[in-house]
């Protein structure tokens, strides 16, 4: 009998357990990304290539707990029951294949806030991406919502939360903005920089510098940064003194790329201004919130990921390159692959296409890429 | 092209059309030549994939109004 096991149950796993995955998509797709994480051992072996039998991959499997991966599902259900055939205990298959282990979000809680709200992080693991809900008093805002907006209404209902502001640090290149479907949905102000919305088809509220959202009665100011760089309007916010959430310009072990929308050499200044004039001038006991994570060894136990601001000056190789031109260098040549369908990205994000639910899916399959370093 | 024999996996998802395609192919002999037609996206890099590894040619493949063909070459 072979077992369903749910993206969440592979998030817990990631964290602080154990798994052996036999990933059956083709090898492409395979070396692009695939699920990582401390204790996950994975090989690769095409479904396409298991049809006539599975008995060359058994001597490279453990003799219980398999865990088959493909991008939907189908593939690794057959394979799975293939296995079964062949004795080996407890196989699973991941539900909904890779497709739902990029969606899946964790919510993580980073800590409390002075005025008795708090602040959580919701880990998109299969995707690196990173998005934040800060509340107080029964009001919550969110930065950097993912598509799947889900999981942050569940969260609200589950905490008596009206979500009253959803918050873009930058126009996102790897991922769909869920920022302006749940304000529509749920009344909130949608708040983007002006900078990256001058072609946007929809109304907004201006993120800008001097202009501070307050959640709740208690003060929780979140006060916007202007920090150019990633892209020309990126924005960092301050959150109740203590955490700087740095969007795509300052990561835990790399800093932001210059180049997805097509201005790399233009911004290189502005990126070496934000990072190394204006967040070197911030309190070095700012608890630093990136947009995304590069590997999988950023995650503490809980799964969680943030530094604080000193301790990245001092580590982050992207904050310590003195002279200037070694830096233009450093952003700017033998950058990553881009993220996938970047373009197409943009343009959701900008209102001026609108593609169907599946082709959302599609087109953000694979990593974030938004570091200049992998 | 000179198509020995059409095979339709529209509609059908993930392994279904390699599924099928591999029991067409075995009845054909060398040097066939199999047309496939698939609406799942996932087969385009699939089918070629696969293709190589067992040895076939995937001599042309596109897409009209949402169908994939695909005109594969039996090794």
């Amino acid at each position: 009998m072979i077992k369903p096991i749910s993206a969440k149950e592979i998030a817990e796993r990631v964290v602080e357990g154990k798994m052996f995955v036999l990933d059956v998509r083709n090898e492409s797709d395979f070396n692009d990304w695939k699920i990582e994480g401390k204790g996950i051992e994975s090989i690769n072996r095409p479904y396409f290539d298991l049809l006539d039998g599975v008995e060359e991959v058994l001597e490279h499997l453990p003799k219980e707990e398999v865990v088959v991966v493909c991008a939907k599902e189908g593939s690794s259900k057959m394979v799975a029951e293939m296995l079964a055939e062949e004795g080996i205990q407890d196989v699973y298959y991941l539900e909904g294949g890779m497709k739902a282990w990029s969606e899946y979000l964790l919510p993580v809680k980073i800590g409390d806030l002075k005025d008795g709200g708090s602040l959580y992080q919701f880990n998109r693991i299969g995707k690196g991406c990173l998005s934040y809900l800060v509340e107080s008093n029964g009001e919550a805002a969110i930065i950097d919502s993912a598509r799947m907006t889900e999981a942050y209404e569940d969260f609200a209902k589950e905490n008596n939360l009206e979500i009253k502001h959803m918050i873009d640090t930058h126009l996102h290149a790897d991922h769909i903005s869920g920022g302006r479907s749940l304000a529509e949905k749920t009344n909130a102000t949608y708040w983007l920089p002006p900078k990256d919305a001058e072609e946007v088809t929809f109304s907004y509220e201006a993120l800008e510098e001097g202009k501070d959202i307050t959640i709740g009665h208690t003060k929780i100011e979140i006060q916007p940064l202007y920090t150019p760089g990633h892209t020309i309007g990126s924005t960092s916010m301050i959150v109740d003194g203590q955490y700087l959430l740095s969007g795509d310009i300052l990561f835990v072990d790399s800093i932001g790329r210059p180049d997805l929308a097509g201005k790399a050499e233009d911004w290189v200044s502005d990126l070496r201004d934000s990072l190394y004039n204006k967040y070197n001038n911030l309190s070095k006991d700012l608890v630093v919130l990136p947009a995304h994570f590069g590997k999988i060894s950023e995650l503490d136990e809980k799964g969680g990921v943030s530094a604080k601001l000193g301790d990245l000056f001092e580590k982050n190789s992207g904050l310590n390159i003195e002279n200037e031109a070694e830096f233009r260098k450093a952003v700017t040549e033998n950058l990553p692959p881009q993220p996938n369908a970047y373009q197409e990205i943009r343009e959701t994000n900008m209102g001026k296409i609108n593609p169907s639910n599946d082709e959302q899916r599609e087109m953000e399959i694979g990593p974030n890429r938004c570091a200049i370093s992998e | 092209m000179n198509v020995k024999q059409t095979l339709d996996t529209k509609g059908l998802s993930c392994p279904m059309p390699i599924v099928k395609t591999k029991k067409a192919m075995d009845t054909l002999d060398s040097g066939d030549i199999l047309e496939v037609q698939a609406t799942d996206k996932g087969a385009v890099n699939d089918l070629s994939a696969w293709s190589k590894s067992s040895g076939h040619e995937l001599l042309e493949h596109k897409e009209e109004d949402g169908v994939f063909k695909f005109w594969i070459q039996k090794g």
